[in-house]
């Protein structure tokens, strides 16, 4: 008896540890076999095209985009009926998890044919380690590249190759609700002046002038990186950020120090270093605050959402970043940049399809994705084809009109570097730190950086 | 039974599942950990060996030492805060009124989960709707203070929440080991004129001193690694104001993208609670337990 119970539990551990090791067999057999496929395909056309499939991991997830969602299972519905050979699988996950995702599988180099990334700063080390595919073949079939917005497939190139195609594009205006903005006699502000002066009517009569989520960070970054423009230009910023200028240019340290005047005028919402960007949202959509700068992402708040009151649509519009005397920057240069863009795995086994999923992907998303869902697609829109509220239109009319984007300063830099800045951001609005120390110690990220 | 359990090769079978998840699921990963940290590596490309050169920049890296001294402070808070949770416990265990009431409400927040008890501190903090700030304005106080704005505050503001949310844990212990205290040690003492603060310092607090140590421990270790709380509310902000330790070793590893340093430090964590353990528990012994 001892003896035959000590063999079947033998038996049973064993047949356990086979199921487990089969399990890690499996699929690098899938993998070989799916590499023959793919060989065959190349030397012989003509053979009947095998199954395949094409695995793509988006961050939509039904419950919180559920828009996003519905046309991105459209596109794929779609595209598997123009390439019946093609079966999509889809694995979504939400900002966060996609992102600590995306790092654990590269890892192992198990990156999915065909994924989403953040331009610049996210992307170059994947680059660099070889692990995004090149897609400047798949840009000149059709001359594609026209399609885009000028300078956004730039932010997803590394030594001019596109690694990927963006899906995304939005700028940051300074949102504000006309009914405060009438309550207080105050006008739009057209100068940094006129802004300070706007803030002192508003905060006098008791009104938060702005909200601000500073918690969150990338917010602050934003009032920064415009006054950074207007004062300097975009070429300030841009040449310190590319190492042939210095972080310590006056220019750059003015618009820090204008950023601390800002604070001494209770410009921002009371405690905004410990409130979170949504925090201060729910501020601005209570009209207990009357500016809000935040990037294109956010009008369906004040133009569609069905949810938010009418009366509060009704009175929310937009001004660009106010100019800055003797400053050297433009009124049409905006803060902003391309949100997500689709690549391609350098090592997926579908490498043909995968460039093909993405082209059909990025061209219809482009059709859809502003009418339907409230986002700016990478893509170029045409504003007569397209049955928008006119905040909207006026918005993308901006976008066709920029003369200049300045790419959002956490993606531009490197992800340390940007670590450094968001820091020395809350610093600043937190006065914890002179301008001219929040200039040093960027600069000093940026020299160990490089 | 015992026939079957003196067969070596039985006892190897049995303990082996358990054995290999503890090893390919802890211990494995530490020995990695270990190894990442000799590494320049940004998680994703290629990795260069660079021997000790993290913990050479450990040790000059400010922002590494605040953390430190924050999860440090945050160590001694939750030690301190045992003293009242055994206070807390001694008066539930004396069999007052209600005393089987007390301990449900104490144990609640346990049965919270950190992101539910974060978020409801965050609103008990907003600086103008929290109901912290109503309260100090409504007595008066014209400027409360921004509890998780102020760098000189946030990390005690944190603190709060964090010994508020463990209070039911430690109670439970001590309550159950006051509880197992023989009722004729404490009759006996009460006939020769004891007091209830003698019997307390006396008789009580000397029996469970062995579950104090424990608690100790375990307060000083969940300190050390505390990470949840501090993540959820400020994220370690204003600047750093409120970073731990295990907090920015998240911050270096996947914000960063610093895997060899991050590891570095998830590693030098690992060793320092080691001996702050050993510390512990060095400081801590007694030859001999007491027995009444």
């Amino acid at each position: 008896m001892k003896k035959k119970s000590f063999l079947s539990l033998m038996a049973l551990s064993t047949a356990g540890l086979i199921a487990l090791s089969a399990c890690g067999a499996d699929e690098s057999e899938d993998a070989a076999s799916a590499d023959e496929n793919n060989n065959g395909g190349d030397t012989n056309e003509a053979a009947e095209q095998e199954e395949v499939t094409l695995d793509f991991m988006h961050l939509w997830p039904q419950g919180s985009s559920p828009d996003h969602y519905r046309i991105v299972t459209e596109i794929i519905e779609e595209f598997e009926e123009m390439h019946p050979h093609v079966t999509v699988e889809m694995e979504v996950l939400e900002n966060e998890q996609y992102k600590n995702k995306l790092q654990v599988v590269s890892s192992s180099n198990q990156l999915p044919d065909v994924g989403m990334t953040w331009p610049a700063g996210f992307l170059e080390p994947y680059v660099n380690g070889d692990l995004f595919a090149p897609l400047d073949d798949a840009l000149e079939e059709d001359n594609m590249r026209d399609d885009f917005v000028a300078g956004t497939i730039e932010a997803y190139s590394v030594d001019d190759e596109a690694y990927a195609l963006p899906l995304e594009l939005n700028i940051a205006p300074v949102f504000y609700n006309q009914a405060i903005f009438d309550e207080y006699g105050v006008e739009v502000p057209e100068t940094y002046d006129d802004l300070i002066e706007v803030i002192d009517t508003l905060s006098e009569g008791g009104m938060t002038p702005i909200a601000l989520g500073n918690r969150d960070r990338w917010t602050g970054s934003l009032w920064y990186m415009y006054l950074a423009d207007r004062i300097g230009g975009s070429e300030a910023l841009n040449s310190a950020i590319d190492r042939s200028g210095s972080f310590t240019d006056e220019r750059l340290v003015e618009a820090a120090d204008r950023i601390q005047e800002m604070v001494d005028h209770d410009a921002f919402i009371s405690g905004f270093n410990g409130l979170s960007d949504q925090e201060a949202k729910a501020e601005f959509m209570n009209g207990n605050a009357a500016m809000y700068l935040i990037g294109s992402w956010d009008l369906p708040n004040y133009t569609t959402n069905e949810e938010v009151p009418q009366e509060f649509r009704d009175s929310i519009d937009f001004f660009k970043f106010p100019e800055v005397d003797g400053g050297d920057g433009d009124i049409d240069s905006w803060v902003g940049g391309p949100g997500v863009g689709l690549f391609v795995a350098e090592n997926s086994d579908v490498k043909d399809e995968a460039k093909a999923f993405v082209k059909h992907f990025t061209e219809e998303w482009g059709k859809q994705s502003v009418e339907d869902a409230g986002v700016i697609p990478g893509t170029q829109v045409n504003t007569d084809e397209v049955d928008l509220p006119d905040l909207f239109i006026d918005v993308l009319d901006e976008l066709n009109n920029a003369s200049d984007i300045t790419l959002f300063a956490d993606v531009q830099m490197s992800s340390g570097v940007a670590e450094t800045h968001l820091n020395m951001i809350q610093s600043l609005f937190g006065e914890d730190v002179t301008p001219e120390e929040f200039a040093e110690t960027h600069e000093e990220a940026l020299q160990e950086d490089e | 039974m015992n026939q079957i359990m003196s067969d070596k090769r039985v006892i190897a079978l049995y303990t082996l599942p358990a054995l290999l998840l503890i090893l390919t699921l802890i211990y494995v990963p530490i020995v990695l950990t270990g190894y990442y940290g000799l590494m320049d590596w940004d998680g994703i490309g290629g990795m260069e060996f660079i021997g000790l050169e993290n913990y050479a920049n450990l040790i000059g890296d400010t922002m590494f030492w605040r953390s430190a001294w924050h999860s440090l402070l945050l160590a001694l808070f939750s030690v301190g805060s045992l003293a009242l949770y055994l206070t807390v416990s001694l008066v539930l265990a004396g069999n007052i009124k209600g005393a089987d009431m007390f301990r449900k409400i104490f144990l609640i927040p346990m049965l919270l989960s950190s992101v539910a008890i974060a978020q409801l501190w965050i609103r008990i903090y907003h600086p103008s709707n929290g109901v912290m700030n109503r309260f100090l304005t409504s007595i008066g106080i014209e400027n409360p203070p921004m509890w998780l704005a102020d760098t000189s505050l946030v990390l005690f503001a944190i603190f709060v929440p964090i010994i508020w949310q463990y209070a039911g844990f430690y109670i439970i212990i001590y309550y159950a080991a006051l509880k197992n205290i023989p009722k004729e040690l404490e009759e006996a003492a009460k006939i020769d004129g004891a007091s209830p603060l003698q019997i307390a310092y006396k008789i009580k607090l000397p029996l469970i001193s062995g579950i104090i140590k424990v608690t100790i421990v375990l307060a000083v270790i969940g300190s050390l690694k505390y990470f949840d709380l501090i993540y959820v509310m400020t994220d370690g902000g204003p600047n750093g104001a409120s970073e731990v330790m295990a907090s920015y070793m998240y911050k270096l590893a996947f914000r960063s993208n610093d895997f060899g340093y991050g590891s570095a430090v998830g590693f030098f964590l690992l060793v320092l609670i080691l001996i702050v353990t050993y510390l512990i528990r060095k400081a801590t012994a007694s030859k001999d337990e007491v027995q009444y």
